[in-house]
């Protein structure tokens, strides 16, 4: 009975799934119950503020220096076309603001401080030391998991505009000084087009909605780990491909929400 | 053993996967002894202990600490009768991102308001006890796994717990950490009138220091007895047990086809 056992393992899957969301579900509703003590206790997510977002800062630097200076280049080819090419500022800052900002910093948030939460956790568990935690009284949803959660989504808004900024300069850097774009109309331009909560403030809620999924799968991940080497690198891999994933997925939802008609 | 025990475990089962790992298991643990449940891996000594810290439910029975039923507790009672107790596990599960003086100030800065410098005086005084004051400063990364043990073992202490547990606490040690910690394991129980329960498969070290032993074989007791009785014993168990026979009632050759026949061999 092959299409039996080919619906039976389809059927097992999606039950695995729904369970798996509902267990995640869970751990989200305990984490924001639990998170009354790290805030008590600021200290904790200052810490972990500093892994998570201060030690990504130079990878979101470097790559959003990069990614400006390629839309700089691209930008400037096409609208030249139309001989527009001193709308080359509203083009890179809207590109960044609204898009690639929220978006490559929370890919990139994800393989650098999910994947790091995710192994660090898995490996709490795989050492005992979660389990350690509670035979001493102390919840671990509490004291691991809601200060990195806090931390992940605080840190992500800034890094997508840190992002968003240095992306700016380096499409000022390649349109303006190596292209010979007009400087004024590149800023001017840009100055009139961003619309403070059209643009900006939408791209802050894209990066917190992305914060928030991001840091959850990557500690869910964590603590759902088998506590072996094996069940920690799976659960390490699947931080970034669900994580990747949920990203783009949302962010068209969010995309067709926030700028539908716009 | 006692008439007011501190830990009684009555006909206690749990069935794990429709498969039994503990069958009608009934124990006593006196106040201020050291106890030990020996066996054999696998045969459901950590799942006992799982059972006294409350981390499991049993299917059938209970187990009772300072006249309370551990698995009636809700999460509250559970976690205010697990600050009376200290567990120390089998790898020490030190905390990696804390330094040794932090592991051991964990527990009080986390249930206790005591000002810093008291916790100071206190966690240097658990450190002496333990003979690493001057490793206060080091990270887990930069310990042996003597050291590792023996600060887990001042961090299990920190707060003076009535009940100590511990999962393996000889496991991969050489034979001079192996006595120390057996020295300190007895040492801190008297030193500190609590009464401690060691589970391990470590025979020789072991009754050294405990008052008291129970054997453990595929989830039921098989033997029980003071140190004394047991190496005088001629059950079969525990005589291949206490001097590491190599065959006995626990065969050398895991079960299957006949020899012959996995070599193809004819008769």
């Amino acid at each position: 009975m092959p299409i039996a056992n080919i619906l039976r393992a389809i059927g097992r899957r999606v039950v695995d799934a729904v369970w798996r969301i509902g267990v995640a579900a869970r751990f989200f509703f305990l984490t924001l119950i639990y998170s009354g003590s790290c805030f008590r206790r600021f200290h904790l997510i200052i810490k972990e503020l500093f892994s998570t977002g201060v030690m990504s800062l130079i990878i979101i630097i470097v790559a959003g220096l990069f990614v400006g200076m390629v839309l700089g280049l691209q930008g400037y080819e096409t609208l030249k076309r139309y001989g527009s090419e001193s709308a080359l500022g509203v083009m890179v800052a809207l590109s960044l603001v609204r898009e690639m900002g929220p978006v490559v910093a929370a890919l990139l948030f994800a393989s650098r401080a999910g994947s790091a939460m995710t192994a660090e956790i898995g490996l709490m568990k795989a050492t005992e030391q979660i389990s350690a935690m509670e035979m001493m009284a102390v919840n671990p949803i509490a004291r691991i998991v809601a200060p990195r959660f806090w931390a992940g989504v605080i840190s992500m808004p800034f890094l997508a505009a840190m992002f968003s900024a240095v992306g700016i300069f380096g499409g000022y850097l390649v349109g303006v000084v190596q292209i010979g774009v007009d400087e004024g109309s590149f800023w001017s331009q840009m100055q009139a087009a961003v619309d403070f909560r059209e643009d900006i403030m939408n791209g802050i809620i894209k990066s917190l909605v992305f914060g928030v999924v991001v840091t959850l799968i990557a500690l869910f991940e964590g603590f759902d780990a088998p506590p072996t080497a094996e069940g920690v690198s799976g659960a390490t891999t699947r931080t970034v491909v669900t994580s990747s994933l949920a990203i783009l997925m949302l962010d068209f939802v969010l995309t067709a929400i926030m700028f539908r008609g716009a | 053993m006692s008439l007011n025990p501190l830990v009684e475990i009555r006909d206690l089962n749990f069935t794990y996967d429709k498969r039994p790992v503990l069958q009608g298991i009934n124990m006593t643990f006196p106040r201020g002894k050291l106890v030990a449940i020996m066996g054999l891996s696998g045969c459901g000594k950590t799942t006992l202990l799982r059972h006294i810290g409350g981390a499991l439910k049993p299917t059938r029975g209970y187990v009772r600490i300072d006249g309370q039923v551990m698995h009636e507790l809700d999460q509250d009672g559970l976690y205010a009768m697990r600050r009376k107790m200290g567990m120390l596990f089998q790898f020490g599960a030190l905390f990696t991102d804390m330094s040794v003086y932090d592991n051991v100030a964990f527990q009080m800065r986390e249930h206790t308001d005591l000002p810093e410098e008291i916790i100071h005086d206190l966690v240097i005084m658990k450190l002496h006890a333990v003979g690493l004051r001057g490793a206060q400063h080091m990270m887990p990364s930069e310990l042996s796994g003597g050291m590792a043990r023996r600060v887990a073992l001042a961090r299990t202490v920190a707060l003076d717990p009535m009940l100590i547990m511990y999962d393996e606490p000889f496991a991969g040690l050489d034979p001079i950490s192996l006595t120390v910690i057996g020295d300190l394991i007895r040492r801190l129980n008297d030193a500190l009138g609590a009464t401690s329960i060691i589970v391990t498969h470590d025979i020789q070290e072991s009754l050294k220091i405990v008052d008291y032993v129970y054997f453990m074989a595929n989830g039921v007791i098989v033997a029980e007895g003071t140190p004394d009785e047991l190496r005088a014993s001629d059950k079969d168990f525990v005589r291949q047990f206490v001097h590491g026979e190599m065959d006995g009632p626990v065969p050398f050759h895991y079960p299957g086809v006949d020899y012959r026949q996995d070599l193809n061999l004819r008769a």
